[in-house]
């Protein structure tokens, strides 16, 4: 037998040599370290790597992500939100903002890294290796084992201010390791609004905890530059009533892996996942979401929508997993793709997996086209074809953008989506 | 003003002559109305007008105003005056009513180098006209035709007549579903916007329709051809003896 693909020296290096050695996050470091060792680098022969090429995510190598002219900027100023800002993974102060808000607290990991004693101790890494339980996630203990930078928020109260983490991206090369750890206390609420290409390649990690009554409201928006590679997981756990939010708008990148994978441990705890994704081309856009239901009376949605063309692929694995004591549990997953032509593809891989006798659970997968009916009646009222086609591609994405509940924020969405469409008419 | 010419018509997918021939003049101001039993090739003439994929123009000219349209696309005709109001209106999940009418109004005014309907006038437009059709508030809001009633999709459809001031009007089978105190409201609509400056082309197989929208000239189409055209009394005539007469008659 020989080597295995992921130990060629092509690949990244998993040293031990280079984990932090003091400090409270060691011990996690290092025992994400062995997993990684023993998981090795994803590869295409991975069964839940099956539809999405890792090479260029493990590769030693970084591809180059030419930059885009027009940046994405600070999207969401409406909102008045607290903007944190790294360029190429590094944090920018003087582009960041000073705020004092009560009930608060954002501190940098590469600073607090350090420190002997710190409360994210109880979170970092924890609810990643809790992930692995069910399938090897080698980009996350990587992470996890090698990440020295990203936002470590502790919400003590309800924030009515968003926070913004906005990631510029300056270097064509830029290969970002970010690791976020979020924990919200009883009944105290966040949002968090991301937004930017980040890097050329990113693998990017945000661990999350909800205490019993807590809020979480996450929006992102992927970034433009349209070569970038991204690998992001999010980790989390619900506390009772807590309730989980988070969509993500992707219209760019060669290669986007967002990975969710949630356990609901308290009773009558919401998780609602959400994603809308418009794919032109050279596009490959996997969304990879596993929820645990293990509490009374919980409830989850998955609504993810892609419009594909031009050979663009989207894929969707997703699973809904309910424990035997988790009755009453309301689970409810959808993904859908429209294929505006025959070169692209969407590949779906919907799962159930039920162990409670007492629940509702429905799951559903499509793939179409335009319908001909309704584009003919758009035209016959004198709306041209293009836009009528583009009406009706806002109309298939809507399911997935009302899942945002400020309606200001889910302005924003629409109007990114719009100007799009209108800067790709053919 | 539209002047349909020796038309022949076929189905795209399978060699089937659906139209053989059909010649129809219909002046501005005028009703015409369409009657004839089922598959004699109605619903065909309406959507080869209006320009509906999956069929094919063998033979024949359609003029709009002196424009040749066979070769126009679907919003091109919508844009030089031809409405279809659709026998079976199409529901589209997502897109809102106030939305798709504001849309396919700006659309055909820009092509016809008009500005924009601001966003006031457009509401107080729409508002005005829905009132006279019954349609509240809660209509408009909604998606296009989801979740409407027969009857309302139908009155949805004047309603897009009546915004967008078409020159001429093609009704397909507008009564099909109705009753009659939708039909009444419906063909108020309809009358209403009859004008010395727009034609209407009414496809129908009743003449219960036509007691309401009292047409000037009657045509009875059978088997892909006008084979008879006369005044109103012509479709009473129907009502009371059926087509086999008139088509026995014809041939």
């Amino acid at each position: 037998m020989g080597l295995p693909e992921q130990n060629s020296a092509e690949n990244l290096e998993i040293k031990e040599s280079a984990l932090v050695t003091a400090g409270w996050s060691a011990e996690a470091r290092k025992d994400a370290f062995e997993r990684t060792m023993k998981s090795g680098l994803p590869t295409a022969r991975d069964e839940y790597w099956k539809y999405t090429n890792p090479k260029s995510l493990t590769s030693k190598k970084v591809e180059k992500a030419p930059l885009s002219k027009e940046k994405d900027g600070a999207m969401f100023t409406g909102a008045n939100p607290i903007k944190i800002v790294f360029v190429d993974g590094k944090f920018a102060p003087k582009k960041s903002a000073d705020f004092d808000v009560s009930g608060l607290s954002v501190e940098r990991l590469s600073i607090i890294n350090k420190l002997d004693l710190h409360w994210a101790k109880d979170v970092y890494g924890k609810y990643e290796k809790l992930s692995q339980e069910s399938v090897t996630r080698p980009l996350a203990s990587y992470n996890t084992a090698y990440a020295d930078e990203g936002v470590v928020i502790h919400v003590s109260e309800r924030i009515e201010r968003p926070i913004n983490i906005i990631y510029e991206h300056s270097d064509e090369y830029s290969d970002v390791i970010l690791r976020h750890i979020i924990k919200i206390d009883d009944n105290a609420e966040l949002t968090l609004l991301e937004n930017g290409p980040a890097a050329a390649r990113l693998n990017q990690v945000m661990e999350v905890k909800l205490s019993d009554g807590a809020k979480f409201n996450h929006i992102r928006v992927l970034g433009r530059d349209h070569e970038r590679r991204t690998a992001t997981h999010i980790f989390g756990e619900l506390g009772g009533e807590a309730k989980f939010k988070s969509f993500t708008l992707t219209v760019n990148g060669v290669l986007t892996r967002n990975e969710c994978f949630l356990n609901i441990n308290g009773d009558d705890a919401a998780a609602h996942i959400s994603g809308a994704c418009i794919g032109d081309g050279d596009f490959h856009h996997d969304d990879t979401v596993f929820i645990t239901h293990d509490a009374v009376g919980s409830e989850s949605r998955q609504v993810f929508k892609k419009v594909l063309r031009n050979g663009a692929t989207g894929v969707f694995q997703g699973k809904i997993l309910v424990k035997p004591n988790a009755q009453k549990t309301d689970g409810y997953q959808i993904s859908q793709s429209l294929l505006l032509d025959e070169d692209s593809q969407f590949l779906a891989k919907p799962e159930l997996e039920i162990y409670a006798d007492d629940v509702a659970c429905s799951h559903g997968s499509t793939s179409g086209a335009i319908d001909e009916e309704a584009l003919f009646y758009l035209t016959s009222r004198g709306i041209s074809k293009q836009i009528a086609i583009d009406m009706l591609t806002m109309a298939f994405l809507a399911e997935a953008v009302e899942e945002i509940e400020n309606i200001k924020l889910k302005q924003v969405i629409l109007d990114l989506l719009t100007n799009w469409l209108e800067r790709h008419r053919s | 003003m539209l002047k349909i010419n020796n038309l022949h018509v076929s189905l795209d997918e399978e060699d089937k002559q659906i139209l053989k021939g059909v010649d129809l003049n219909v002046d501005a101001g005028k009703v015409h109305a369409i009657m004839g039993p089922n598959g004699s090739g109605k619903s065909t003439l309406s959507y080869v007008l209006s320009g509906k994929d999956g069929y094919n123009v063998t033979n024949g000219t359609v003029e709009l105003n002196g424009d040749d349209i066979l070769d126009l696309e679907p919003e091109e005709r919508a844009s030089l005056g031809l409405f279809l109001a659709f026998q079976y209106p199409i529901e589209i999940p997502g897109v809102g009513n106030m939305t798709f009418l504001r849309t396919a109004l700006n659309a055909q005014r820009k092509s016809r180098g008009e500005d924009e309907i601001s966003a006031t006038d457009f509401l107080r437009l729409v508002r005005e006209k829905a009132a006279t059709l019954k349609i509240d508030a809660d209509m408009l809001k909604r998606p296009v035709n989801v979740g409407f009633s027969g009857g309302e999709k139908k009155r949805n459809e004047i309603l897009q007549m009546a915004m967008l001031e078409p020159k001429i009007c093609i009704l397909d089978e507008t009564d099909s579903g109705l009753d009659v105190d939708a039909m009444k409201l419906v063909a108020n609509g309809v009358n209403a916007l009859r004008d010395e400056g727009r034609g209407f082309l009414v496809i129908t197989h009743y003449q219960r329709l036509l007691d309401h929208i009292k047409p000037d000239i009657v045509h009875i189409m059978a088997d892909g051809k006008i084979v008879k055209t006369g005044g109103p009394e012509l479709a009473i005539e129907v009502e009371n003896n059926g087509y086999s007469d008139l088509l026995n008659e014809a041939s």
